[in-house]
């Protein structure tokens, strides 16, 4: 079953033949369906470049087998903005200079949205409070970034949450 | 090799029965870190059994009649932060919440975190001061062990290659019990020393577990039956002369070794402060101040 399977990518579905069984999705995403907006460092979790949503659960694309990912939907950075148009978090990122050398934007992205799209953030910290910043800090804790000192990534999310309650 | 989802208990142990070698994969962050470095390579005539897609291992259920909480083993760290569950295990939730990130923890599940039996688990010192049951399956048939005889040594446990841990029944327990680490920074880390402290106020007894600072989990049975001695179960009150003697007796307990993260010494030290810590966060003390 595994030298030859499907994966549910951006709603699409995509056959992958010939891969070794155990690859990573996010070897998979890159090297064989060519969708190289996930980005790969640490492959070892550490970093969140490879953020992606399977099922809508945030997680590090390298510590997932692909073949073990068949049925369920994988969501990558490409599948945020389908007609080229920037989402929201996108959008917010560039305008706050939230974006230097870019290499762990897409997962800070990806992990951004899990938080403000979906119900992703950290216990203690209810929807009616708003998102306090230790709530955001917490949220993207899996993401490194080391240029911007995150002080731009903040004001990003910040900026997105004020335009979502409006 | 082949990737096999299972889609049942019977069908993965089946499957592990059938082919010799295979290897259980759960949520991945353990297992898929040596994937990548070369580490780990699935022999050529076995399978990768995924199991993280089997719903009895994806469900948790509460008995009231016995006080317990049976979780499946593929529960994740982000479903034990959420309530009910975390109300009824809230040691367990806590150390949930160290665990990596939320991607780890969205992907890493509790039968992982046994599976794996490092000392540094931080799942582990909660399981252990609970004396939690661990139930596995063979294609023979299931049994329950608990969680003190299943650990034995770093990344060693008491399973076979063909057993699959299926759930852990723990005990809700009344009374305050907390988890607090040692690491470099709140996130991603891996913990230097990990301490869990369970008072139970129905049996009147104290119950602390301490990670990363011996070959597995330890119980720190000494201190824990000091503490209860001393403890004013009535008053839910201790003596800060008793802290003292707990931090003594905890680090006594301990065995740790020096490597690259930390050293023996600092390991011994720290937990004596965190179990201290927990115990001063539970009870009300005489004139100290709650760390």
């Amino acid at each position: 079953m595994s030298d030859h399977y499907t994966l549910r990518v951006n709603g699409a579905d995509y056959e992958v033949r010939d891969s070794w069984p155990g690859e990573s999705l996010l070897d998979v995403l890159r090297d064989r369906l060519g969708l190289l907006g996930t980005k790969g460092a640490c492959e070892q979790g550490e970093c969140g470049s490879c953020s992606v949503l399977i099922d809508g659960g945030l997680v590090c694309a390298c510590l997932v087998m692909a073949a073990s990912a068949q049925g369920q939907a994988i969501t990558t950075v490409e599948g945020l903005a389908p007609d080229g148009a920037p989402s929201d978090v996108q959008r917010a990122f560039v305008e706050t200079g939230a974006v230097q050398c870019g290499f762990c934007t897409p997962g800070l992205i990806m992990a951004v949205h899990a938080l403000l799209d979906g119900d992703s953030r950290p216990p203690g910290h209810s929807d009616t409070d708003g998102l306090s910043e230790s709530a955001v800090r917490e949220a993207l804790a899996g993401n490194l970034c080391r240029c911007t000192g995150y002080g731009r990534i903040l004001e990003a999310v910040e900026r997105v949450v004020v335009e979502r309650r409006r | 090799m082949a990737v096999y989802v299972a889609n049942g208990v019977d069908d993965a142990v089946g499957r592990l029965a059938e082919r010799p070698g295979s290897i259980v994969l759960a949520g991945g962050t353990d297992m898929m870190v040596e994937v990548n470095d070369g580490a780990l390579r699935p022999l050529p005539d076995a399978d990768v059994v995924v199991v993280n897609r089997i719903a009895e291992l994806r469900s948790w259920r509460h008995d009231p009649a016995a006080q317990t909480v049976t979780i499946g083993a593929g529960v994740t760290y982000t479903e034990m932060l959420d309530e009910p569950l975390a109300g009824m295990l809230p040691a367990l939730a806590e150390a949930a919440r160290t665990v990596g990130s939320p991607q780890i923890r969205n992907a890493g599940t509790l039968g992982g975190n046994i599976g794996t039996c490092s000392p540094a688990g931080d799942g582990l010192p909660v399981l252990a001061a609970l004396d939690a049951s661990v139930e596995v399956a063979a294609a023979g048939g299931r049994r329950s062990v608990p969680i003190g005889e299943l650990m034995l040594g770093p990344k060693q446990h008491a399973l076979a290659a063909d057993e699959l841990i299926v759930s852990v029944t723990l005990p809700v327990i009344q009374g305050w019990q907390g988890y607090a680490k040692v690491g470099v920074r709140n996130a991603m880390v891996i913990a230097i020393a990990s301490t869990c402290v369970v008072l139970d106020t129905n049996r009147r007894s104290v119950a602390i577990a301490l990670g990363s600072v011996g070959p597995t989990v330890l119980r720190a049975t000494s201190a824990e039956e000091t503490l209860a001695a001393t403890i004013d179960w009535d008053e839910q009150r201790v003596d800060p002369a008793a802290l003292d003697e707990l931090a003594r007796a905890t680090s006594a307990a301990a065995q740790p070794i020096d490597d690259h993260r930390a050293s023996a010494a600092y390991r011994r030290h720290a937990v004596g402060v965190l179990a201290r810590r927990l115990v001063a966060r539970g009870l009300a003390t005489n004139g100290e101040r709650a760390a």
